[in-house]
């Protein structure tokens, strides 16, 4: 018999978060973002944390929530330009900020999952990046050691997932999720749409639910865009 | 001169057919319209997905299909999603054979600056730094000169690096420029462009050929 990750709602699934906590969240800008366990945070109150998530938010939506009551004490991210309130604090200083590429950012949770403390990447090396990072050469060509990441708490947000904690996400949506949720060590998935077992093929799971400690049926997600661009139709003339 | 469509029309041609390619936001992500026809190319958004599509017809728009630059997309058949980690496995691997990509300034040795201007703009550098590390061929997509009118092209640059060492190539409203042994070198001028203009227009050392033939559009 499968394991139940199945808990009632946001509330049992983020019990236990407290301030100072390092939390991964996972999505890439507004797309595939935990929105109910966003909120929960924002709720919860939880202070001084620091934030593993590849953007920010933008003003009053995804992580913007938590950066408008400053909950969050340092970010870790690779891209934060959509975002005002984001800028003031860290130019402020009221808000530690680590810039990491984004490649590096993916597979440092990949390896903080994996088992892998720390690997070898060419991305970045003579830039601030690799700035206290050992360097060393692998066929003439020099890399930067970048370590491992985890997180107290992951955050992701599927599309499908079942009791067991297996997950299907959607389209771009998938980005950061798999990875993190790795990496937690309480993860927590946020799904669309909770399936009865057995009703994913296992042959198109993307996060085998070993990595999932607790999941729950989402609700109103607003997947908002951020940048709605579309072409017209062309008109048979 | 060429505008910003004439710059992604020439960089167009730097595709060659069975290619993967990776477009960066801005003048970049308009090389996808000026393709040649019936060429077998995929590009890759690394946000994760290798067939991207023009953009939606309004209406069909989905929250959960974006590129990397929070665009709403569509996807071509054949198409394909993943993680951010085999994303950049595909990059770092050097399975991308083209990333086109935006510079605020490149020097003559191929470095590149795009990502932060100390004090005023920090915005990150997402995916371009594990990009431009990687990628066997870079072409920078840029104005020749910034909005104050002083070159792009510059003897070293001044802003944080983006990556050293990086780009062979950069395709700019007044020219086509290679980079190789520490120098920026003339390859072709822009419609119109004396080489002189460009010439004026370049900081770093230019090394200008007796012959440069004006772009073929």
């Amino acid at each position: 018999m499968s394991i139940s990750k199945l808990v009632s709602g946001v509330e049992d699934a983020c019990s236990g978060i407290q301030d100072g906590m390092t939390l991964m969240l996972g999505g890439f800008g507004l797309c595939g973002i935990p929105e109910n366990c966003i909120d929960q945070l924002v709720k919860l109150g939880v202070k001084d944390v620091t934030c593993i998530s590849n953007n920010a938010g933008v003003d009053g939506f995804g992580l913007g929530k938590l950066l408008s009551g400053h909950q969050i004490r340092k970010m870790i991210s690779s891209y934060v330009g959509e975002n005002d309130e984001f800028e003031r604090q860290m130019l402020s200083g009221e808000l530690e900020v680590d810039l990491i590429p984004q490649g590096s950012l993916a597979e440092r949770c990949r390896a903080g999952g994996a088992g892998i403390p720390a690997f070898y990447t060419p991305a970045g090396y003579g830039t601030e990046v690799a700035e206290g990072k050992e360097v060393r050469d692998f066929e003439g060509k020099p890399h930067i050691l970048e370590t491992a990441l985890t997180a107290d708490f992951a955050f992701v947000k599927a599309w499908k997932g079942d009791a067991a904690g297996n997950l299907i996400f959607k389209a771009t949506a998938r980005n950061f999720n798999p990875m993190m949720a790795m990496a937690g060590k309480i993860t927590v998935a946020e799904v669309e749409e909770l399936v009865p077992l057995g009703e994913l093929n296992p042959n198109e799971i993307h996060t085998p639910g070993i990595f999932v400690q607790r999941i729950f049926q989402g609700k109103s997600f607003e997947k908002r865009i951020e940048q709605r661009t579309v072409r017209t139709r062309k008109t048979n003339s | 001169m060429l505008d910003k469509n004439g710059i992604a029309t020439r960089i167009a041609q730097e595709v060659r057919d069975g290619w993967y390619v990776n477009l960066g936001i801005g003048i970049p992500t308009l090389v996808a319209n000026h393709i040649t026809e019936g060429m077998e190319v995929e590009f890759q958004s690394e946000n994760g997905i290798l067939g991207m599509g023009p953009f939606p017809l309004e209406g069909s728009e989905d929250a959960d299909l974006i590129n990397a630059g929070k665009q709403t997309i569509t996807a071509m058949p054949g198409a394909v999603y993943f993680d951010s980690a085999t994303s950049f496995a595909m990059i770092r691997g050097r399975h991308v054979q083209l990333t086109v990509l935006g510079a605020m300034e490149v020097s003559a040795n191929g470095d590149i600056a795009n990502w932060k201007i100390p004090g005023k703009m920090v915005k990150g550098m997402g995916g371009a730094m594990d990009l431009v590390a990687s990628a066997d061929n870079i072409v920078v997509a840029m104005m020749h000169t910034n909005r104050a009118g002083e070159s792009k092209l510059l003897p070293t640059c001044s802003l944080p690096l983006t990556g050293v060492g990086c780009v062979k190539r950069v395709v700019t409203n007044l020219a086509v420029v290679d980079i190789k042994d520490g120098a920026f070198h003339l390859i072709e001028r822009a419609p119109g462009v004396s080489v002189q203009e460009i010439i004026d227009a370049t900081a770093g050392t230019l090394i200008v050929p007796s012959d440069v033939p004006e772009m073929t559009m």
